[in-house]
């Protein structure tokens, strides 16, 4: 799930300005259960953006905006009101946005932040546990990755700021590394504390990454 | 060959001390410092310690080494990639710097510029690997070098560290990785830092103690509080609290920490934090009885 939240509303008036007509664009995926960009949080956008003074044409909520081809049939079927809005509003992550942008040829305004991937810890909490680093040590650590949790990202042990199994970031936070170090003991493992992890090769994670499956 | 590499080989009982760069350019309070730290063996040059930003610890280190005060260059993984490590030290060892303390690093959340993106492309078990590299005429890809610099490479130690295991076990790596003598996180627990030595001893690398001058119960609760790996017991905040004065009672545990690693590690490291005068009633035997 890609964990998205809405921007201020201040921020978002500040990005209107100029603005006087708007088409809406959700998501029925991630942003539907981040209640960033669901059928609700639209209607309620609609609700503010009208109390602004602005006229919204219409909405579409595309089931995954990511989705390029499946966006512009969406954006397709409401071309009349898209080209009659001064700009498209989506409530969508970054790559949602960018379908909208590659597929309406008009002005964008991104209403979210995209934070990261997340699994959803019960409804409405999300928590970040792998940072789409590209090479997976998950197999060694006993699952847990110390590239998302620990706050340096090292590989090779806990920083000197460990005290007591806590982040030195964060005392209420686990150390990753003492996670790890836990759940191999448990399973009588020892994966990872029996070699020295090489640097990592960051080309893996070097942006923007492109995959053809065959 | 270092002073430092030198006197710890000979089995003499070493003293490290350390500066903090300025926040600007002025030489004059570097200066000053040094001459104050005539007395010991190497002066460590933190590296916009605690993630506050300061001077570049290289030309620190430089301006000590000229003015006839040995560096330990301190570098953490946290503001720089690999590239900028690799060419920092090089630069390092062109300017006479062969002493390094090599760090992860503050998290940049401490520090004066939270909002700053940490690097952290390499750990400190990499950084060691990498100086042993560059010693052996090769840098990280594996190029060879027009010369080789002559490095003396250190790394810090947590012997207060929970779970002990866990952290002696990145102990163990360093050791691996190269590092050839180790300074240690401030110590207060002596029963705590003679189990670490215990465990340590067979490995046979020197080991620095860390001894922290502390002034009074409130910079040992802001220590506490803002201090990544340093952690003051409650039992010396108390003796602070209830001495008549707290700068000659700092100034008195300091001696005793001193006085018991003399037992069983191979130096000490002094942080003194602008109080490099006091450094010869911290090492005087028996400061004050306890």
């Amino acid at each position: 799930m890609i964990v998205s939240k809405q921007k201020n509303r201040e921020e978002m008036a500040a990005l209107l300005e100029g603005l006087d007509s708007l088409f809406l664009v959700g998501c029925s995926a991630c942003a539907t259960v981040c209640k960033s960009g669901g059928e609700e949080e639209v209607f309620r956008m609609e609700e503010w953006l009208t109390t602004l003074g602005k006229r919204v044409t219409g909405s579409v909520i595309i089931d995954s905006p990511c989705n390029v081809n499946r966006t512009a049939r969406d954006l397709r079927d409401h071309r009349v009101q898209v080209e009659e809005a001064d700009a498209v509003m989506v409530l969508a992550c970054g790559a949602g946005v960018h379908s909208v942008v590659l597929k309406s040829g008009r002005r964008v305004i991104g209403a979210l932040d995209t934070l990261f991937l997340g699994n959803t810890l019960r409804n409405g909490q999300f928590a970040e546990k792998c940072s789409l680093c590209g090479t997976c040590l998950l197999n060694e650590t006993g699952g847990i990755c110390p590239v998302t949790l620990c706050a340096k990202g090292l590989l090779n042990g806990p920083c000197g700021g460990m005290e007591d199994g806590k982040c030195e970031v964060d005392r209420e936070l686990d150390c990753a590394w003492h996670l790890i170090y836990e759940n191999l003991k448990k399973q009588g493992r020892q994966d990872i504390f029996t070699r020295t992890v090489p640097a990592k090769d960051w080309r893996k994670k070097q942006p923007p990454g492109e995959l053809k499956v065959k | 060959m270092s002073r430092l590499s030198e006197q710890l080989a000979l089995g003499r009982f070493v003293v490290t001390a350390e500066i903090a760069p300025p926040k600007g350019v002025g030489l004059d309070v570097i200066l000053e410092q040094a001459a104050a730290l005539k007395g010991v063996t190497a002066v460590n040059v933190t590296d916009n310690q605690g993630a506050n930003m300061r001077t570049s610890p290289v030309a620190v280190a430089a301006v000590l080494a000229r003015a006839g005060c040995e560096p330990v260059l301190q570098l953490t993984c946290r503001d720089r990639n690999r590239m900028a490590l690799q060419s920092e030290l090089l630069g390092a060892s062109l300017l006479g710097i062969e002493n390094l303390l090599l760090l992860s690093g503050d998290h940049p959340s401490f520090g004066d510029h939270p909002q700053s993106r940490p690097v952290f492309d390499l750990d400190s078990i990499h950084l060691l690997k990498v100086v042993k590299g560059l010693n052996g005429g090769f840098d990280m890809a594996g190029k060879p070098l027009s010369r080789a610099p002559f490095f003396f490479p250190g790394a810090a130690a947590v012997p207060e560290g929970e779970p002990f295991e866990l952290m002696f076990h990145k102990f163990r790596k360093k050791v691996l990785a190269g590092a050839r003598f180790f300074q240690t996180q401030a110590i207060f627990d002596t029963a705590k830092l003679a189990r670490f030595m215990d465990a340590a001893a067979p490995l046979g690398v020197p080991v620095l103690a860390g001894v922290l001058l502390l002034k009074s119960a409130r910079m040992c609760r802001f220590l506490n509080a803002n201090i990544p790996g340093v952690r003051v017991p409650q039992t010396i905040i108390e003796r602070l609290e209830k001495a008549a004065d707290p700068t000659e009672e700092g100034v008195a545990i300091a001696g005793e920490l001193v006085r018991f690693a003399r037992t069983c590690c191979q130096g000490v490291h002094l942080m003194t934090l602008g109080q490099e005068k006091r450094i010869p009633e911290i090492l005087a035997n028996s400061p004050k009885q306890c």
